[in-house]
């Protein structure tokens, strides 16, 4: 699903230049639940950027379902973002005065998706992350890890390729942080390739696979056995 | 063009109006700046437009680009001639003024008696009622210079009266009440003025601001007139029509020079004859209301070009509190052109919705200001109204800076990277 291929990445600060990705190499296959670990400063939140076209690569070679990722303006990078791409933040990033249905719709709104079908989608989507009586709340209204769920669903309902979620327990309780992982796994588990960006091992854990970086390497990558957590809710 | 789907989109309205819908003071302070400039535009441009109809009307009943001519004394001794001499226009001076003044359209000769000094109304009497009014001796073409409205039924004095020097006569509105009772018909009466029967053939309606005539006037046939007062070829002053093209300044300029020549009147003697320029007071009133038209355009547009200034400012801060929401937005697969086209609509809209507000309440003061002055004869104000290419045009104008000022907020909004807006703190 994913091909990266020696990828570096600096960024300028004024006359030197930090080096942040010094040739990542490294494939996901499609139904992967991948945890990106590694300290802060590691570069794991530029490859996710990167991943997720929100940055470009300076070298290597990066190709998403086939499809090679390179030379994107702003309009096509958008456009790959919503057809390819599903997004979750730390901070949820839910538009504060738009109800939850219509935060789940949003990404069908740039897609060109009729009024009347999007609707029927987002509703659908938010009965899967199980807040389809919650449709006409706005974010103010919801806790943090429904907050996250309908930040889930929006990511969810555009169909994307792969799932990026950066630090997606980082704003929440242990439970929650664990309701939120079973909702992560389920999903993982009827066949969405996902990448987790996480600090956390218990987190990590929860993953098929981690990949730990270190200044700006891989220096870890490797199978694990998935805890589930739906044992732990 | 997908710029125009947009446009027509319900979805995008949606978004407008959740986006301007979400700090409802901010925008309605904004909308208000916009608002108060059309507002301002309409309000003033229709009150320079009342003020302008308004002297209008005070000349509707007179050529715009018409004098009166008398003649005076003499103030140079010329030719042989002592100072002081007394100067009198003549019937013969119209063929040669028509011929050396070739601006002028009409001209009619006019003797009257109680108007100036020297001569006193003559009595007008009827049955057993009587009264004194002043009387003019006038040709057909005196109505092509200054419009008499007459009555239903009557008529003005025309030529077959001039020709026949018939005893007939055009009384005023006062006159009929006075002498005549109220369900009478004057015309085709007779009434004796100055101990002779006129034949009453129209009244005349009296219209304010024509200078020193009234309501009680009465005209009678040049001709009759001479005959009657024995005033030869003596004419008491011209009134005098120039084409509309004409430079009403220069024709009086010219017909006095030419009155001089004729009567043996030094060129330079200012005194000889006096003159009223309607034309030129006329040209004046009409350059100072024209001027408040074009200040009054000018404040507006100013004013409207400040409150789009404001929906533009707001709509930066707008944006720079937003950048986090544009980010996600963009994230979620917003193209830039999306992002640029959301706020451009939402600036035009803005500006859009205020102006037709301000367009109504203008609108509303005008009508206020209207029925307030509609009573008033003697104030110039008429009708204020601001013509319709005006208001499309202020329209226009807003569109097309709100869309300029939108472009700036826009530009910020699309410059913003969806990595640096979802950047956590």
């Amino acid at each position: 699903m994913i091909q990266i291929k020696n990828l570096h990445k600096s960024y300028k600060m004024g006359s030197s230049s930090l080096h942040v990705l010094k040739g990542i190499n490294f494939d996901v296959e499609e139904g992967e639940l991948v945890a990106i670990m590694g300290s802060s400063g590691s570069g794991k939140s530029t490859l996710l950027n990167i991943l997720g076209m929100l940055d470009g690569a300076d070298e290597g070679e990066y190709i998403l379902d086939q499809v090679p990722i390179k030379n994107l303006n702003e309009t096509k990078a958008a456009k790959y973002r919503n057809k390819f791409l599903g997004f979750v933040f730390q901070s949820f990033n839910l538009i504060n005065y738009k109800s939850a249905l219509e935060n789940v719709a949003l990404p069908l709104y740039y897609q060109g998706i009729p009024r009347k079908e999007r609707q029927v989608f987002a509703l659908e989507y938010l009965d899967r992350v199980g807040l389809k009586d919650w449709s006409t709340h706005l974010p103010s209204e919801l806790s943090g890890g429904q907050k996250q769920r309908v930040a889930i669903a929006r990511a969810m309902a555009s169909r994307p390729k792969v799932l990026l979620a950066d630090e997606p327990t980082g704003a929440l309780d242990t439970k929650t942080s664990y309701e939120v992982m079973d909702l992560i796994q389920k999903i993982n588990q009827e066949g969405k390739t996902i990448l987790v960006v996480t600090h956390e091992p218990d987190i990590a854990h929860m993953c098929k696979r981690i990949v730990l970086l270190k200044d700006g390497v891989i220096i870890e990558d490797k199978k694990v056995d998935q805890v589930l957590a739906s044992a732990h809710v | 063009m997908n710029s125009l789907k947009v446009l027509f989109d319900r979805d995008t309205w949606q978004e407008i109006f959740g986006s301007i819908s979400k700090n409802k003071t901010r925008t309605v302070i904004t909308v208000i700046g916009v608002l108060w400039g059309i507002f301002i535009y309409i309000a003033l441009s229709g009150a320079a437009k009342g003020l302008d109809n308004g002297f209008e009307r005070q000349f509707e009943n007179i050529a715009m680009n018409s004098m009166f001519i008398w003649a005076q004394r003499t103030s140079i001794p010329y030719d042989g001639f002592k100072i002081g001499r007394n100067v009198e226009l003549k019937l013969s001076d119209i063929d040669y003024l028509k011929k050396r003044v070739p601006e002028i359209q009409f001209i009619a000769p006019r003797n009257a008696r109680g108007v100036f000094g020297g001569s006193v109304s003559p009595l007008v009497v009827r049955k057993n009622k009587s009264s004194n009014y002043n009387v003019y001796g006038d040709f057909p073409e005196y109505t092509k210079i200054a419009t008499k409205k007459i009555y239903d039924g009557g008529r003005f004095i025309n030529e077959e009266d001039i020709k026949y020097k018939r005893k007939v006569c055009v009384i005023g509105e006062r006159t009929q009440t006075e002498l005549f009772e109220k369900d009478e018909n004057p015309i085709g009466q007779y009434v004796r003025i100055d101990n002779i029967y006129f034949q009453v053939i129209g009244i005349h309606k009296f219209v304010p601001g024509g200078g020193f005539e009234s309501d009680g006037d009465i005209f009678i046939p040049f001709e009759t007139y001479r005959q009657i007062y024995n005033s030869g070829d003596r004419v008491q002053w011209f009134t005098i029509a120039a084409y509309d093209d004409a430079d009403v300044v220069a024709v009086e300029k010219d017909i006095k020079a030419t009155l001089k020549r004729i009567h043996r009147v030094s060129p330079d003697d200012e005194r000889a004859f006096g003159g009223f320029n309607l034309g030129e007071i006329f040209n004046k009133i009409m350059g100072f209301s024209k001027g408040m038209t074009l200040l009054s355009l000018i404040v507006g547009i100013a004013t409207i070009i400040a409150g789009v200034i404001g929906i533009g400012n707001i709509l930066l801060i707008s944006v720079k509190e937003r950048t986090k929401e544009l980010g996600v937005r963009r994230a979620l697969g917003a193209t830039p052109a999306e992002v640029r086209n959301q706020i451009i609509i939402e600036s035009v809209f803005l500006t859009v919705i205020a102006g037709i507000l301000g367009i109504i309440l203008g609108a509303f003061v005008l009508a206020g200001i209207n029925a307030g002055t509609a009573d008033l004869t003697d104030f110039p104000y008429t009708n204020p109204t601001v013509p319709i290419p005006f208001i499309l045009g202020a329209l226009f104008i807003m569109v097309f800076l709100g869309t300029l000022i939108g472009l700036i907020p826009a530009e910020r909004a699309v410059s913003i990277k969806p990595i640096d807006a979802l950047r956590e703190e």
